[in-house]
């Protein structure tokens, strides 16, 4: 039973999000610090490196770790105001348990009522319904330590097959795309390779919002006179300056990416001697390409046929290139072949295993590709090792003391766990650092499958819109209170350092799971004393697979300020760059090339729903908001999801900017304001993801899945959009106007009106 | 504007100077939310960042103190408040005399002085003098993801970066030589008229090959 204890209102009067605006003492408060924490931002998978100031055991700002490598002090919005986080009016102290007598829907509990309560119901869930009947969600802003172990536990102490994690919504297309392709599941490339390359092509990713550090290193390959091309359903701020745009129809990434192949191979701008030495499979792919003719390709894409051409004239005749491409292509129904068909381009040119040369994707959460090479995935065992193989299994039980058959085989996805709630296969679930409320498609749908259950557990620091549905919630630890490893976009090992230790009676995350492996009689797997002891475990069970860190020791990392994987042994230097030689991961040392033939969204735009929906990030907000709609600072400078619209939209449905409009689909619908913008496709709308209840454009998208990686297809649907009562003035202190600017600036950050906060 | 090409002010040699190359913003605002935490103005941001219109272009334009050599916001200022240092820098009106007015606001012809009604004072970039016055770089240029904020020596910048350095504005009969430099593509083209097209087509004037660009 797992409904709102209390009304959605009386949960956010009690536990927020309220916005922290100031550090702690206020403004004015004195700068006088105790220490600087060296240690990452918690924000995306950039992890660029930033020091924390602290006094009194409290973080009270930021300077920039200038010596980091990857970031040399760059920092995006959300870094800076990281620390704001901490010290939060709506920061879990205590352990909860829901009681709807109690004002704000949940009681205090002791640590000793929360963890018993909670054992006893997995223990009743499972003897009634079977060990697979609960399940656990985790997520990838967790570290390596903790994906582990929270691996390890739901093996060995809940004993369920059924573990999946949040990089489900994230990294899971190019991952299964780069181990088909490749071998591997890894970006090829550390970063320094995109400064040279000769052309640098980004598909699907607004690098600007998403990846902001990464824009720097872009320009640094434009200051040496690289071109840049873009392929994008929006103008996004960085596609405004490329040299070639490629303002695709969402949905049909691998039909311009098979015609530019096609072209490639017209004009015989292909690399056939890596072809013929490093690939198979190549005959297949230009097979499927035949007819994808530069006119066929701008009929499909709604892009012109001559900047096709232009695109794959640059990839194609240019010595170094780096493709990167993010979840715009990854997001979709078809996502495995969208990442496969730009893997083609790369193995069609040569352009793998060199300096300046990759086709990477760019990692969205902070761990997103660490956490699931440590095995919270359903269908991974540490080191991406395979949970189906049995020589992967027995190795993997040998580090464990286990027995192979011990391990549970491979369990649902995350969308197929909120299916399986529904069809009544789970009963109980505990999730820990996933909003699934928030970030899975179909808001009703998850939220009617987390009424669905029997127990619903919940660790996190505030009480997420996902743990408003829970029976029992278990204050965790914040990313500054904590250490361990992440692994970051480069594939670089990091180190993490705690800044501060968790207030009141919050818990760090991995002391909680091992009370609750020793309630359920399984203490003896999880005997650790700290976070490098499980480390230390972690990376003999990484030994082997294909990401080895067995090499690694904390003391390396911090000393040598990040190690990439594979660094198999000690003294290995790491691998920087894969693939060198163009010796690809697989058996025979090459590459795979793959038939890509291009198919529709799962849904496409009809009469009743005539125009696509994609959704996507906006730079202050990260993921489903549970930090950062809590932060003022970046609430202010972008307080509420708009509806991008192109003009001539606009003008068919007499709407000006500021206009509400009312979106629908065939799962929900939702009225925000609409912000009337040249730089969106005439026949899409754009709205950001990262809020709840009748403000989240998750609404509205589509639980239709990737056949193989299971990712949802957040990045296509299609609605209605109709004119809603009402105009507001958008808030957006970037826009100001002459008048304001002359009575002294517009909007400051010292404004209280500026301040927008609903 | 004056066709002449404009002439150039050295940066001082070898000393790190400040770069705004508005091409490359992105317009996170990393630069206002990092200006906020300056520890001479905590809670203030003194820097611009708006854009140039939002319903045609995702361009954003950043604005820092241009540092001008005589600057105009000092010259008006009745009351004497605006005071340059021996570096050049040009500050914060002084507390005790400025009378905020706003004359500052409205003379200075990069729009950048900021009146606060409370504490009832003109607040202005001081390019972190606090910083770069022990060799740290400005808060904002430090952590400019695209580094459309730069802070480096002229060295450093012609080795690394595309563009020329301008150091010189003209507005009206008014030239104003400043420390800050803006990057323009070719210096000595002369003026550009910002508001006129270039002739040749370019994708941004119909990124979607609407055929009404």
């Amino acid at each position: 039973m797992s409904r709102l204890p209390v009304s959605e209102q009386e949960l956010v009067e009690r536990f927020g999000p309220h916005l922290n605006q100031e550090p702690p003492g206020g403004w004015n408060h004195g700068l006088d610090i105790d220490r600087e924490v060296k240690t990452h931002c918690c924000f995306c998978g950039q992890q660029c490196g930033i020091k924390l100031k602290v006094a009194n055991d409290e973080v009270v700002g930021f300077e920039p770790w200038y010596d980091f490598p990857f970031n040399e002090g760059k920092l995006c919005p959300k870094g800076v105001k990281r620390y704001l986080q901490g010290n939060h009016p709506d920061r879990l102290l205590e352990p909860l348990e829901r009681d709807a007598s109690v004002e704000g829907g949940f009681r205090t509990v002791s640590w000793e009522r929360a963890l018993d309560r909670t054992v006893q119901e997995i223990r009743r869930i499972q003897d009634a319904y079977g060990k697979d009947s609960f399940a656990l969600l985790s997520g990838v802003s967790l570290t390596n330590e903790k994906s582990y172990l929270i691996g390890k536990f739901a093996r060995l102490a809940l004993q369920t097959a059924n573990l999946d994690y949040n990089g489900r919504l994230c990294m899971v297309s190019a991952g299964a795309g780069n181990k088909k392709a490749l071998g591997m599941d890894r970006a090829p490339n550390p970063w320094s390779d995109i400064p040279l390359a000769d052309v640098v092509f980004v598909a699907g990713a607004n690098v600007a919002e998403c990846a902001p550090i990464t824009t720097s290193y872009i320009w640094r390959a434009r200051d040496r006179g690289a071109k840049l091309i873009v392929a994008d359903p929006r103008v996004t701020p960085l596609a405004r300056t490329a040299d070639v745009f490629l303002g695709l129809r969402p949905g049909t990434d691998s039909a311009l990416m098979g015609s530019i192949l096609h072209v490639l191979i017209e004009n015989d701008w292909l690399d056939h001697h890596f072809i013929d030495e490093h690939t198979s499979g190549f005959a297949d792919a230009a097979a499927a390409v035949s007819g994808y003719t530069p006119e066929w390709g701008a009929s499909t894409c709604g892009v012109p046929a001559d900047r096709i051409i232009e695109a794959a004239r640059l990839w194609g005749t240019s010595d170094t290139g780096m493709l990167l491409h993010a979840r715009g292509i990854e997001h979709q129904s078809k996502g495995v072949e969208n990442v496969l068909s730009c893997i083609n381009l790369g193995l069609a040119t040569g352009k793998y295993g060199k300096p300046g040369c990759g086709v990477s994707t760019i990692t969205g959460q902070g761990n997103g590709q660490g956490g699931r090479e440590q095995g919270h995935k359903c269908d991974q065992l540490p080191g991406n090792r395979d949970v189906t193989n049995p020589e992967h299994r027995a190795y993997v039980a040998g580090v464990w003391g286990c027995d192979e058959s011990e391990i549970p085989g491979k369990g649902l996805t995350a969308q197929e766990i909120i299916e399986a709630i529904h069809d009544g296969q789970i009963k109980g679930l505990l999730s820990i650092c996933f909003n699934p409320a928030v970030s899975l498609p179909d808001t009703a749908n998850t939220a009617a499958a987390l009424d669905k259950l029997e127990y619903y557990s919940v660790i996190d620091f505030f009480l997420s819109e996902s743990a408003q549905h829970a029976d029992v919630v278990m204050p965790g630890s914040l990313h500054e209170e904590d250490e361990g490893t992440t692994t970051s976009v480069e594939g670089r090992a990091i180190k993490i350092n705690a800044a501060v230790p968790p207030p009141g009676n919050a818990r760090r995350d991995w002391e909680i799971f091992l009370d609750l492996a020793e309630r359920l009689g399984r203490g003896k797997y999880f005997r650790y004393n700290g976070t490098e002891e499980i480390f230390d475990e972690m990376k003999v069970a990484s030994h082997g697979g294909t990401a080895d860190y067995n090499g690694m020791t904390w003391q390396r990392i911090e000393d040598e300020q990040g190690i990439f994987w594979p660094c198999p042994e000690p003294g290995h230097p790491g691998t920087p760059r894969l693939y060198e030689g163009g010796i690809f991961a697989h058996p025979d040392g090459r590459a795979r090339f793959h038939g890509i033939e291009f198919r529709p969204p799962a849904e496409v735009i009809d009469e009743d729903y005539p125009v696509w929906l994609t959704t996507g990030r906006v730079i202050s907000q990260y993921l489903s908001g549970t930090q950062t709609r809590r932060i003022g600072a970046l609430v202010e400078q972008y307080p509420e999801p708009l509806c991008e619209m192109h003009p001539r939209l606009a003008a068919e449905l007499g709407v000006e900017s500021g206009d509400l409009v009312t979106v629908r689909s065939r799962r929900g619908n939702m009225t925000t304001p609409a912000r009337v913008v040249e730089t969106i496709r005439p026949d899409t709308v754009f709205i950001p993801y990262h809020w709840a209840g009748d403000r989240a454009a998750n609404q509205l998208t589509n639980t239709a899945l990737d056949p193989i990686s299971k990712i949802p297809e957040y990045k296509v649907c299609a609605v209605s959009v109709e004119k809603a009562e009402g105009h507001v003035e958008i808030r957006d202190r970037r826009v100001t106007t002459l008048q304001e600017r002359a009575a002294g600036g517009g909007h400051t950050a010292g404004d209280p009106e500026g301040r927008a906060a609903r | 504007m004056n066709p002449a090409a404009p002439t150039i002010v050295d940066p001082l040699v070898g000393a790190r100077m400040f770069v705004i190359d508005q091409s490359r913003c992105i317009g996170c605002e990393a630069c206002v939310q990092a200006c906020e935490e300056c520890g001479t103005h905590r809670g203030q941001s003194l820097i611009h960042l708006e854009f140039v219109e939002r319903g045609a272009t995702t361009q954003t334009a950043p604005m820092v103190c241009m540092h001008c050599d005589d600057p105009t916001c000092a010259e008006v200022c009745p009351a004497d408040a605006i005071k340059q240092n021996e570096a050049g820098i040009v500050q914060s009106a002084l507390k005790p005399r400025c009378i905020g007015c706003s004359n500052c606001v409205l003379a200075c012809p990069f729009g950048v002085p900021k009146y606060f009604a409370l504490p009832d004072q003109m607040m202005k970039c001081d390019m972190c003098y606090d910083r770069t016055s022990v060799g740290l770089a400005p808060m904002c240029a430090s952590v400019c993801p695209s580094q459309a904020l730069w802070f480096g020596t002229e060295d450093e910048f012609e080795e690394t970066r595309s563009g020329q350095l301008m150091h010189e504005f003209r507005f009206g009969n008014q030239v104003v030589p400043t420390k800050v430099a803006t990057v323009v593509a070719d210096r000595t083209a002369g003026p550009v008229d910002v508001m006129t097209a270039d002739d040749a087509p370019r994708w941004q004037d119909d990124p979607f090959g609407l055929g009404d660009g």
